[in-house]
């Protein structure tokens, strides 16, 4: 009864047919499981290899109950996860969804995040980081912690960095408390290579490593409309052809972060837009206050040479 | 002697899994649970060991549990409490504190008896294991 409390939130046991057969598609229909990879197909455009990743886990815990139901050991897999992929890819934003994805599987009991750093998990002095890090794993435990630039614990080149110490505690948790929470650690690929090749530890209690794939030139400009709707602004079909030019161009120019050079770029195009209607003047309307017009994508340094161009007008 | 003190101190001892649930519902009415341990159990000893320091931000109840399993490990024989802080304004105090340990033989108390001003009798109770431990 009171157990009732604590454990995961969990659909109703699937019916045993006397012969004890299961039928899979009804069981697959009648968890939330369907709607909810909708979901995800429409709330992250590309990154096939995540969505693949986190549908084998849905797929996975389906069965898990089907295999409970007829009295098999059904141990719930270790999940914890590492996510490698150039800047911009959307690691961050697919372990703060991740949080809720396992909440509503009942992976983990209350979905929330807690996003570190190394900062947040190391002290400054000896006997400093084994409270830091367990007070951080205390606040983590029935959700997923999040350790952003995971590499940064490790520092070679100082033996006696107390990084060290961090790992240990993590873990020791993360092989004995698996039920508890699910760590994922993030990072550029490299260096995250690296990482796990000194210390090997780590790598074989993760059982998931998801490489984030560099997005297209189709699924950028996919991102940018999104954007565009989710603050209430539209492309102009001229506009729409400019921002097709533009993710081609900044590619080829340095810095590129993917996503995240898309999100910058649209930031400007809004600054630029307001300051055409500015000094435009006179009346405005609904429409114009919310379009992005060719204009305020070309506009752009990318088109005319990059950032490494020089910059017409005096220099201050 | 069996010493009962604070909320349920009218049941039996609580099971594992009632402490995690009770702790469960202090951390979602966002109290901030703390773990106390003491040798002297006297009902106005208000100074009990505190066991680190209160957790505030916590989600589940599973990392307070540890840290009771912690303490009980390291002072098996000493009683511990779980107590829950609520910090609204207005209440600003303990809304919530139940023993999670007691020892296998509990000890009782011992009464004093002295002698005052004027031979007047005083009583004093006194836990067992402070007396003896002197």
């Amino acid at each position: 009864m009171l157990d009732a409390t604590l454990s995961a939130p969990s659909a109703a046991l699937p019916a045993r047919d006397a012969d004890g057969t299961l039928d899979l598609g009804a069981l697959f229909t009648e968890s939330e499981v369907p709607e909810f990879l909708a979901d995800l197909e429409a709330d992250l455009i590309g990154l096939k290899p995540v969505k693949r990743r986190i549908r084998e886990i849905a797929a996975h815990l389906v069965i898990g109950r089907a295999r409970e139901s007829l009295g098999l050991n059904a141990g719930a897999p270790t999940l914890h996860m590492a996510f490698t992929g150039n800047p911009g890819t959307g690691k961050t934003t697919v372990a703060l969804k991740m949080a809720q994805i396992l909440h509503r599987l009942g992976y983990v009991r209350r979905g929330h995040l807690v996003s570190v750093t190394r900062d947040d998990l190391v002290g400054q002095y000896i006997g400093h980081t084994a409270p830091k890090t367990k007070e951080i794993l205390k606040k983590a435990m029935g959700g997923v912690l999040f350790i952003d630039e995971a590499y940064y614990l490790y520092r070679p080149e100082n033996e006696r960095d107390y990084g060290q110490e961090a790992i240990e505690i993590l873990l020791q948790v993360m092989e004995n408390q698996r039920d508890d929470l699910v760590v994922i650690l993030a990072g550029y690929k490299d260096r995250m290579d690296r990482f796990f090749e000194s210390n090997p530890g780590f790598r074989s209690r993760i059982a998931h490593h998801i490489d984030f794939p560099d997005y297209e030139d189709d699924e950028l400009v996919a991102i940018a409309k999104t954007m565009a709707e989710a603050a209430d602004y539209r492309f102009s079909a001229e506009a729409e052809q400019a921002l097709a030019d533009y993710v081609t161009a900044r590619r080829a120019q340095p810095n590129f972060a993917n996503a995240r050079s898309i999100r910058n770029a649209f930031d400007r195009m809004r600054l630029r837009q307001s300051l055409r209607l500015f000094d435009q003047g006179g009346l405005t309307d609904r429409d114009a206050l919310e379009t992005l017009t060719e204009g305020d994508v070309r506009a752009s340094r990318v088109f005319s040479g990059g950032i490494d161009a020089p910059q017409p007008g005096p220099v201050v | 002697m069996r010493i009962t003190q604070g909320t349920f101190s009218f049941l039996p001892d609580l099971t594992d899994t009632q402490i995690k649930a009770q702790v469960q519902y202090c951390l979602e009415q966002g109290w901030a649970v703390s773990v106390e341990y003491t040798d002297d159990p006297h009902p106005r000893n208000n100074y009990w060991e505190m066991w680190g320091l209160p957790m505030f931000d916590l989600k589940d109840a599973a990392g307070v549990f540890g840290e009771i399993n912690a303490c009980r490990a390291t002072f098996p024989n000493q009683y511990v409490r779980v107590n829950a802080f609520d910090s609204t304004r207005g209440w600003e105090t303990v809304r919530l504190s139940f023993l999670v340990q007691r020892p296998a033989k509990e000890d009782g108390f011992r009464l004093d008896r002295t002698e005052g001003p004027g031979r007047t009798q005083r009583y004093a109770m006194r836990h067992r294991a402070q007396f003896e431990a002197r």
